[in-house]
């Protein structure tokens, strides 16, 4: 990458590290970024099959301390998190005033009180202006953004818990799905939970640089695959695990997304787009977010016009190749007779009529790849004793 | 990178071209490959139909992207590698073997001429790093 490009944009702290191991890098949301190292094929597999790791420091991560902690949350975020028990975390959206999604953070309640924000890369900035507009004076609430001085790494995958374990200790292991804690690792706190955005099983790290770099160097030593944002795309788009600014952003709301279960109102709480989200709740949504799966070859990719019976009826938001399917999949959001699973569509493909059939989500399920591997294991093995 | 075959001419596209006789073989190269990333789609000329030399003959998929395949000599279509067809991840793992794409009857052989040597075309992969 030409040294003029890299120099206007941000480097996480292990940066160094991923030229070493031969990463290449691009921009990502203002970042210098590895999409891939030994290619995004391999690297999707081993996060199927075993374990890989992600550099995610270029999310956002902002401490929300203090009694009054949630009390600013209800506000900011469509998710009630007074329902979030300590040590574990829930996804939360958060919207305008007219329900759009601005962020769709994932928020850990680590006690009573403190609270860790972790939104995307794109809109850390963004994220911290519009919960810091929402602090009232008196509110005992402190916002700490902790971002640049540490690092954070997803380690996904059916291996994923024993590697951490044996590198950090068998609380790893111990950790239930969402859950969330912090463990002394190296002299340091590191904050763990037990989520990702593969849709394989696996953890979320987040310590000092110091620390952050010693723990990828481990992990590599270890035998984890290092893996890029080519991998990260192609594995949560197979989980239908939705990404903002492709699948959901300001002029989408959460319940033509399908995240309507994300939207508190039970509780009576005001939040930012409640009064518009109770709206579009009461009158219902023309359109919902469809997963389509290619039937004929070649790749679905954003933007591209999806057709029914010959006219457009969507824009592709989010489209790629399958390395677990070995065909291409994609998100649009159809009007809602179409969003029907079994619906069949076109998709124009640069000219090209592509068919697609709409899908249940996930078009991966979780575990689903290694454990078909462990069956055909056991059943080969049986046939060689029989 | 290993020093380009030989055996064979080369276009600035980084296609390849092996000639027998008065046929040919036409693959992408071990640069083009590696920039391209995992390719998971070929789409190539039917047998039956001509090509002209530079001009866009079909398209090669990768993960990330689509880019246009050019070819280095115009002819008729002879055959097609129904295996990379199958398996386009061949292109990655042999691009000048197995890797192959199309196999064409040239219609002017003087056309060479205007296609690099290995030594050439290895030049200029270098000034392109």
């Amino acid at each position: 990458m030409p040294d003029q490009q890299t120099s206007t944009l941000r480097k996480t702290p292990l940066f160094d590290l991923h030229e070493q191991q031969g990463g290449r890098i691009v921009p990502f949301a203002g970042w210098a970024m590895p999409v891939q190292y030994r290619g995004i094929v391999d690297e999707h597999n081993a996060v199927r099959t075993r374990a890989g790791v992600f550099d995610v420091s270029h999310m956002g991560r902002l401490f929300v301390a203090g009694t009054d902690a949630v009390r600013l949350l209800r506000r900011a975020l469509t998710y009630d998190v007074a329902k979030i028990d300590e040590g574990r975390g829930h996804y939360t959206l958060l919207c305008n005033d007219d329900g759009g999604i601005i962020d769709d953070p994932y928020v850990y309640r680590l006690d009573a009180e403190r609270f860790l924000f972790v939104g995307n890369g794109s809109n850390a900035e963004r994220d911290l202006e519009h919960v810091r507009s929402l602090v009232e004076p008196g509110m005992d609430v402190e916002l700490l953004d902790r971002q640049e001085q540490t690092v954070m790494l997803a380690v996904q995958g059916p291996a994923a818990s024993g590697y951490l374990a044996r590198i950090i200790g068998p609380e790893v292991a111990a950790l239930e799905k969402r859950g969330c804690t912090e463990l002394p690792f190296m002299g340091y706190k590191l904050f763990i939970s037990r989520t990702g955005y593969t849709g394989e099983d696996g953890f979320e790290l987040a310590t000092s640089i110091e620390a952050g770099r010693a723990l990828w160097r481990q992990l590599l030593a270890e035998g984890v695959e290092p893996c890029g944002l080519g991998a990260r795309d192609t594995l949560r788009l197979e989980a239908a695990l939705p990404l903002w600014g492709n699948d959901i952003d300001e002029k989408t709301n959460p319940y033509e997304a399908g995240l309507g279960w994300v939207v508190s109102l039970g509780d009576g709480g005001e939040f930012v787009g409640r009064a518009a989200l109770q709206r579009i709740k009461a009158s219902g949504v023309p359109r919902k977010l469809a997963h389509l799966k290619a039937l004929d070859r070649g790749v679905i990719r954003d933007h591209f016009p999806v057709l029914h019976r010959g006219e457009v009826v969507a824009t592709v938001t989010s489209g790629s190749f399958s390395p677990t399917l070995g065909t291409s999949i994609a998100m649009a959001y159809l009007p809602v007779a179409q969003a029907v699973e079994g619906t069949e569509v076109e998709v124009d493909v640069r000219g090209r009529r592509l068919r697609a059939m709409v899908v249940r989500r996930p078009f991966v399920a979780s575990g689903a790849v290694s454990q078909r591997t462990a069956q055909q294991q056991t059943a080969s093995s049986k046939q060689q004793n029989a | 990178m290993a020093a380009s075959p030989t055996d064979r001419k080369y276009s600035k596209e980084h296609e390849w071209l092996k000639i027998d006789g008065d046929a040919a073989m036409i693959g992408i190269t071990d640069y083009a490959q590696e920039q391209l990333g995992d390719v998971v789609y070929v789409d190539l000329p039917e047998a039956g139909g001509t090509i002209t030399q530079f001009e866009k003959m079909g398209e090669i998929e990768s993960v990330k992207a689509v880019s246009d395949l050019f070819t280095p000599a115009s002819g008729e279509v002879l055959e097609v590698n129904q295996q990379v067809v199958e398996k386009p991840e061949l292109v990655n793992s042999d691009p000048h073997g197995a890797g192959w794409l199309i196999r064409v009857r040239l219609s002017d052989a003087s056309e060479t001429e205007k296609l690099l040597s290995a030594t050439e075309y290895d030049a200029l992969i270098q000034a392109q790093a």
